[in-house]
C-alpha cells in the first residue's frame, strides 16, 4: 500500500489531489497514517506504533485502518503495488 | 505513561455544492446530562436502550402553554390526551397541574377511573365506545365525544334504560383549510351533518347537549385553522342559542400543536418553523372573544393537547452495537433502538446527540435499529462525530406517542425512568421480563412435547 507521491497532509489537515483536483480533510490520526504510510510503514509497524501511543486495542485498530485504507483507496489517494 | 486518546481515522471530502442536503446543522454537541443526572450512570444502571422522561420539563412546559392562553383568554381547561402517553406516573403529573382526562377507549377510561379521575372530568372520545363503555361513562357522569350516529342510537337505548340523562357533545369534523381534511371522525360542518346531529340530540330528550368538540389534525402548523375552528364550532353554539335557546358550556378544540421535531424532509429545523404557543392562543381566543356570546357567558375553552406538551420531556438513550459500510462505502451505524421503540421515526428526522464529548470531526451516517428488518432505520441520514462501538447516544423529543405505541418484537421492551424534580430517578414502568412475557401464553397438550 503506497500514497501517491503528490499527495500531502498540511498541518491543518487538508489534503489536496493534483491529479483530480479534489480536495479532502482528515482527522489527526487520519494525517498521522497517512504520513506513516509515506514513510513506507508496513500495516504492521504502524498498527504497533498507534497501539503504544493511544488507548485502543489490536482488534479494533485493525477494522478501523482497514475501512481508512478502503476510503483512501475508493478517493483513488493510494498507488496499487 | 498515559496513553492517549484514541479517535479513528477518517477522510472526508470537501463538497463544493454547499450548504449540505442533509441540513447545515450538525449534532456535536453532546448531551452528557439530564436534569443533571449523567447519561452514562442512567444506562449503567438502568440499561440500555432506556426511556428518560423529565418531570421538570413536563411542568414547565404545562405551565407555559396554559398561561399563553390563560392570559388572553378567561376560561381555560386542558384535557391530558392519554394516548399520547398514558403511563399513570405521567398522567398523574397533568393531573396534579390541574388537566382533566381525555380518553379514546375502554382501557384508558379505566385508567384515567383508575388514576383517581372523577368521571366528570373525563372526556371520552373516539369512534369505538362499547354498549358497556358507554354504560359506564353514563352512570359516571362522563363528557361523551358523539363520533356518529350508531353511538348516538345506542346512549339513547342507554340513557332511557338506565333512567338517567347523559352528558355529551359532537364531534365536528371541517375545511379550515388544511388538507386532507379529517373527515372520518365526527360530523361534517360544511354539509350538514353536524347541525343536524345537534337537532337529533335536542329532540331526543335524553341527553344534555354540553359541548362541542372538534380536533383538526395533528402537528398543524398553521395557527389560523384553529381560529377557522373556533369559529365554525362558535357559529354551531350560536345557531343552538337562536334555535333552542340553549347554551353549550363549552368548545373543545382538541390537541394538534405541533411539537418542536423536524418533520421528515423538511429543510428547517421544526425549532426554527413551529409557531408559538402565543400564535395558537392569539388566533383561538380573538375568535371566541369577537363572538357574539354574551360576555358573561363565555364558554370553556377546552384544549387536548398532547404531543406539545411531553415531546420534548421524553429522551431515548441507546449505545452504538458496530460501524460498517454500505455496498457503496456510505458508513452506516447499528444502534440497540429500533423502530419498535421509536415509532415516531417514520415521520420525524428525530434529533441524535453523542452522549460523550467528541473532537470536532464528523461523518455522514444512516441510523440503522438491531430489527433484522430493512425498514428498521431511525436516520437516513445524518451527520455525527465519529461514534465508536459502546459508544452512547440520546435521541430527543420522544415523549409523544413512543411509549404508547411501542412494539414488543425480537426483544422485551426497556424501562421507562422518570427524573424527578429535584435529580431523584424512578422507575415508572419496569422492564418486561420473559415471564411476564410467557405468562399470557398457553401450549395446548398435545404441543407440549417434541423429539428432535
Ligand atoms: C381526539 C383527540 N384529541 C387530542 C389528541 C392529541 O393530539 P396531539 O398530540 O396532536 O396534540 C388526539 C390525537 O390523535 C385526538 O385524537
Amino acid at each position: 500500500m503506497k500514497i501517491k507521491k503528490s499527495i500531502a497532509v498540511s498541518a491543518s489537515g487538508l489534503i489536496f489531489n493534483p491529479d483530480t483536483g479534489e480536495s479532502f480533510t482528515v482527522n489527526p490520526m487520519g494525517a498521522e497514517i497517512i504520513n506513516y504510510l509515506k514513510e513506507d510503514k508496513s500495516q504492521q509497524e504502524i498498527a504497533t506504533h498507534v497501539i503504544e501511543k493511544y488507548n485502543v486495542d489490536t482488534s479494533s485498530f485493525e477494522k478501523d485502518y482497514e475501512d481508512y485504507i478502503g476510503l483512501l483507496s475508493n478517493y483513488s489517494l493510494v498507488e496499487n503495488d | 505513561m498515559e496513553k492517549l486518546r484514541y479517535e479513528r481515522p477518517v477522510i472526508k471530502r470537501l463538497e463544493t455544492e454547499m450548504p449540505n442536503k442533509f441540513g447545515s446543522r450538525i449534532e456535536r454537541t453532546p448531551k452528557t446530562h439530564i436534569d443533571g443526572v449523567p447519561v452514562q450512570d442512567l444506562i449503567a444502571k438502568y440499561g440500555s436502550p432506556l426511556f428518560v422522561i423529565s418531570e421538570k420539563t413536563i411542568r414547565s412546559t404545562y405551565k407555559k402553554v396554559k398561561k399563553a392562553f390563560t392570559m388572553r383568554y378567561p376560561k381555560v381547561q386542558f384535557a391530558w390526551s392519554y394516548k399520547t402517553n398514558y403511563l399513570d406516573a405521567v398522567c398523574n403529573i397533568y393531573h396534579q397541574e390541574g388537566s382533566w382526562a381525555e380518553v379514546v377507549s375502554g382501557f384508558e377510561y379505566d385508567k384515567a377511573i383508575k388514576n383517581g379521575v372523577s368521571g366528570k372530568k373525563i372526556i371520552f372520545n373516539g369512534p369505538d365506545k362499547t354498549t358497556e363503555d358507554l354504560h359506564k361513562a353514563i352512570v359516571n357522569d362522563s363528557l361523551i365525544h358523539i363520533d356518529h350516529l350508531d353511538e348516538f342510537y345506542t346512549i339513547v337505548e342507554l340513557s332511557e334504560k338506565l333512567g338517567r340523562r347523559s352528558r355529551v357533545a359532537i364531534r365536528v369534523n371541517m375545511d379550515t383549510g388544511v388538507y386532507p381534511i379529517w373527515d372520518r371522525f365526527g360530523f361534517n360542518y360544511e354539509n350538514g351533518q353536524a347541525w343536524d346531529a345537534l337537532n337529533k340530540i335536542m329532540a331526543s330528550g335524553k341527553m344534555d347537549l354540553v359541548g362541542l368538540h372538534c380536533h383538526i389534525g395533528t402537528y398543524m402548523l398553521s395557527p389560523s385553522a384553529y381560529g377557522v375552528a373556533a369559529r365554525k364550532l362558535t357559529d354551531l353554539a350560536l345557531g343552538l342559542k337562536r334555535r333552542y335557546n340553549h347554551d353549550v358550556k363549552y368548545i373543545d378544540l382538541g390537541g394538534g400543536f405541533p411539537s418542536r421535531n423536524t418533520l421528515k424532509g423538511a429543510y428547517l429545523p421544526g425549532t426554527d418553523t413551529t409557531p408559538s404557543f402565543e400564535d395558537f392562543a392569539e388566533e383561538i381566543s380573538s375568535a371566541l372573544l369577537n363572538a357574539e356570546y354574551p360576555t358573561d357567558n363565555l364558554p370553556l375553552l377546552i384544549l387536548e393537547t398532547g404531543r406539545a406538551l411531553i415531546d420534548e420531556a421524553g429522551y431515548l438513550l441507546g449505545t452504538v452495537i458496530s460501524n460498517k459500510r454500505s455496498s457503496t462505502g456510505k458508513r452506516t451505524t447499528i444502534v440497540d433502538i429500533g423502530i419498535n421503540l421509536l415509532f415516531t421515526s417514520f415521520w420525524y428526522d428525530h434529533k441524535i446527540t453523542p452522549a460523550q464529548e467528541f473532537s470536532q470531526y464528523t461523518e455522514e451516517t444512516t441510523i440503522y435499529g438491531p430489527l433484522c428488518m430493512n425498514i428498521d432505520v431511525i436516520r437516513e441520514n445524518v451527520v455525527l462525530p465519529l461514534l465508536n462501538k459502546g459508544d452512547q447516544f440520546v435521541i430527543h423529543h420522544v415523549g409523544a406517542y413512543n411509549m404508547s405505541q411501542w412494539m414488543q418484537f425480537i426483544n422485551l421492551r426497556p424501562k421507562i425512568v422518570l427524573i424527578g424534580m429535584g435529580d431523584k430517578v424512578h422507575v415508572i414502568r419496569e422492564n418486561e421480563t420473559m415471564e411476564v412475557f410467557n405468562s399470557l401464553e398457553k401450549i395446548p397438550e398435545h404441543l407440549k412435547r417434541f423429539d428432535l
